[in-house]
């Protein structure tokens, strides 16, 4: 249920706008509230709540009932810059108040030291812009511990040898394990790996207004119906709404921020429900659009100060995309699992987190889990071994069987951030508001494709200790979709070669601040949400420090 | 079984009863023999016990509307297909099994299967029988809860044992009910690599 909130006018020079409202904006939106400024969230998508959230497959996997919808703001893709780009549809994201942590796997992994700092431990990598970023682990530990207690992350401290350090436990124990995730660590241990109990941002113990999980097992890209997954609609977005002083104003669709004559953002223009174009004032703008979206909004918002895109002057804006790395195995076993009961995942194992570039022959590292992410008819379409019988009794014997019985081991990498990889305006194609069309250029680094691959053979490995009756392996190749947007406007200390500082502000223009995906200067290993909304806890931080200083205003 | 000839009596009385917003009765029959085929009754209930031959025809005046053209051709297409093939049946639903298997993988285009997620395909780019056959493991396995009129009384989840619940306690299957907790591995095994 929305609470009671202000209605602020379109004139009021409010505080901060703050653009979309999902893992970074409700964030960002709660803790500007709650340190006492006046904010209004534009968030492109309709306001749902709990009541609405269904399991119907047809409506969530198929008809976008939750994620930006194909029909209405297509985009094209190509592998380099020097193709054409063809509509293909690359990305989804969730349109709705909370965005995409309304759905999403609840994977809570912190990054660890080396995420931040991995260009000087490994020096240059040839097609590859690794940087360092200006922040460290340290930095934003106290913000990964926010998130945890704050957002709500169940998991056990101490549980991985790998883990960085950190300054208190989970704020709850771990969801309880799946039949998958016992298979996994009886498994991983006999390789002498170190599996341990997947950090998930779902509740395994209620808080006041949320139910623990109840495991209904439609999770990941379902958005959950009793408050359990730590989505910013669940949480952050009640939390501003609490304060009285934040109104979300759904349906509205930002596509220009204006600057004043004095080069500050003034503001930003959206289109309402009824596509009426409307402007909202506000003394200093945070766009937390996602790592898609927050770029193609600084391109649409070219001035003749900017011709290139606003806060473009490095000609950063929607480069280095990184969408993470990935490669699939699948087993087959004697008993049921019935891991088609809870979230997706128990169990993980990081033990191939930092690999050696020497010894393995290319660079990254990642980790493992097992998984069953699949519903009834997402799996019957996609989920039985290659060369199935797709109709009659023999698939339906073998989806019988299978069903309770199978399990996936996902294998998460780093993707290394290259320049050409990009979100850009396509020239010819526009959205059904007539704006251009998100491009994606994007060619996986050939070590990301080596490091997949390289994964999938431990996965391949584990099954087969575990003993599974049937397994198979996807091999990985170059990506061309992607549900991990990162590194579009890279945080950094150096003007010329990132598009934000360590405070999220734009190089360019004081009052325009960025958090969300297009901050992560690195990939990590699969696992970006927690990082964003840390990103979040900590942004808010440095620009309310700004604010109060005085800094925002001319 | 008894049971089974109650479902399909059961079955064949609300068929009777229940209004198609799309199919004509005879089309109705076609596309129940259809989907029969493709997920049949065995010892657990299929396509036709599932009711989804109604999922199909309340899909094509709802999300699927832009379907409704291949259905029509599809139907059309099939009329052709078993004069051709089994002149004495004169319709798919009046062939014998094994004559309507004949017919269904003549109309298979065999994609290949084991793909991870081919579920997102825009209307039309399909096959007639690729569609059909999308749409009836769709209307066999949708939540029954969805207001789309498939996977009637569950039976679709009964058949792949998923339980027809939205909420469930651990223990959940065979590997996690004896499981005395999670212990970090001994220490010899727990050195970090770098």
């Amino acid at each position: 249920m929305t609470l009671d909130q202000p209605k602020y006018k379109t004139t009021d020079e409010i505080d901060f706008v703050v653009i979309g409202s999902g893992a970074a904006g409700g964030i960002v939106a709660k803790e500007l509230s709650e340190n006492g400024f006046r904010v209004v969230v534009l968030e492109q998508g309709p306001y749902l709540t709990e009541k609405d959230f269904i399991h119907d497959e047809i409506e969530v996997l198929n008809r976008d009932f939750l994620t930006n919808h194909p029909d209405l703001q297509p985009n094209t893709f190509r592998k380099t810059p020097d193709e054409k780009a063809k509509p293909q549809r690359a990305i989804a994201y969730g349109r709705l108040v909370g965005g995409t942590s309304t759905h999403f796997t609840a994977n809570f992994w912190r990054f660890h030291e080396i995420d931040f700092k991995e260009r000087s431990k490994v020096g240059p990598i040839p097609g590859a812009a690794l940087a360092d970023w200006p922040i460290s682990y340290a930095d934003l530990e106290p913000y990964y511990t926010k998130v945890e207690w704050e957002i709500g992350v169940s998991g056990q401290a101490g549980a991985s040898p790998f883990d960085p350090p950190r300054s208190k436990p989970y704020p709850m124990p771990p969801l309880p394990v799946k039949s998958g995730g016992v298979i996994f660590e009886r498994a991983a241990r006999k390789l002498g790996w170190n599996p341990f109990p997947a950090p998930m941002a779902i509740l395994s113990q209620p808080r006041p207004g949320r139910s623990a999980c109840i495991n209904c097992g439609f999770c990941l890209a379902f958005a959950c119906e009793v408050g359990a997954k730590s989505s910013s609609l669940a949480t952050a977005i009640r939390m501003a709404e609490r304060t009285g002083r934040c109104e979300i104003r759904p349906n509205s669709y930002v596509h220009r921020i204006e600057l004043d004559a004095n080069g500050r953002a003034s503001g930003a223009v959206y289109f309402d429900a009824q596509r009426n174009v409307q402007r909202q004032k506000a003394k200093a703008v945070v766009v937390c659009a996602n790592g898609a979206e927050t770029p193609r909004l600084l391109l649409l918002s070219a001035n003749k100060q900017f011709p290139d895109g606003l806060a473009n002057s490095s000609g950063k804006v929607g480069k280095h995309l990184m969408f993470n790395s990935g490669a699939l195995s699948v087993g087959v076993f004697e008993h049921p699992l019935n891991d088609y009961k809870g979230f997706a995942v128990s169990r993980i194992l990081h033990d191939f987190y930092e690999l050696d570039p020497d010894k393995v022959g290319f660079h990254g590292g990642g980790g493992l889990d097992a998984r069953f992410d699949q519903t009834p008819i997402s799996f019957a379409l996609g989920g039985l071994p290659p060369g199935s019988p797709r109709w009659g009794k023999g698939f339906k014997d073998l989806l019988s069987h299978n069903f309770t019985r199978t399990v996936e081991i996902l294998c998460h990498g780093t993707s290394l951030p290259v320049e050409n990889n990009s979100f850009s305006l396509d020239p010819d194609l526009k959205d059904a508001w007539g704006l251009p069309a998100l491009r994606m250029t994007y060619k996986d680094h050939p070590d990301d494709v080596k490091l997949s691959n390289w994964l999938n053979v431990r996965a391949a490995e584990l099954l087969q200790a575990a003993g599974a009756q049937k397994q198979w392996s996807f091999p990985a190749g170059e990506q061309e979709f992607s549900v991990h947007l990162l590194g579009t406007c890279r945080m950094g200390n150096d003007p010329k070669t990132s598009v934000i500082n360590s405070d999220h502000q734009t190089h360019d223009v004081k009052n325009l601040f960025l958090c969300d995906g297009s901050s992560l200067v690195t990939s990590g290993r699969g696992q970006p949400t927690m990082t964003i909304e840390a990103l979040a806890f900590r942004a808010a931080d440095r620009i309310t420090a700004l604010a109060k200083r005085g800094d925002l205003s001319t | 079984m008894l049971s089974a000839a109650t479902h399909a009596r059961e079955a064949a009385q609300s068929a009777s009863i229940a209004k198609f917003e799309f199919f004509t009765p005879e089309q109705a029959a076609e596309i129940d023999a259809i989907s029969s085929r493709i997920i049949p009754a065995t010892d657990t209930p299929g396509a036709h016990e599932a009711g989804v031959v109604f999922f199909i025809d309340r899909a094509l005046v709802t999300f699927a509307k832009d379907d409704q053209k291949l259905y029509a051709d599809g139907l059309h297409e099939l009329q052709v297909r078993v004069h051709e093939m089994f002149p004495a049946a004169n319709k798919f639903s009046a062939a014998t099994l094994e004559q309507q298997d004949q017919i269904l993988e003549s109309l298979d285009p065999q994609s290949p299967s084991g793909g991870r997620r081919p579920f997102r395909q825009s209307a039309g780019a399909q096959s007639f029988f690729e569609t059909i056959r999308v749409h009836t493991i769709s209307g066999f396995l949708i939540d029954p809860d969805a207001n789309k009129r498939g996977n009637r009384d569950g039976a679709g989840w009964k058949a792949i044992g998923r339980e027809n619940e939205h909420m469930f306690m651990p223990p959940f299957g065979y590997y996690d009910k004896d499981y005395p907790g999670w212990q970090p591995n001994p220490p010899a095994a727990d050195k970090p690599k770098t």
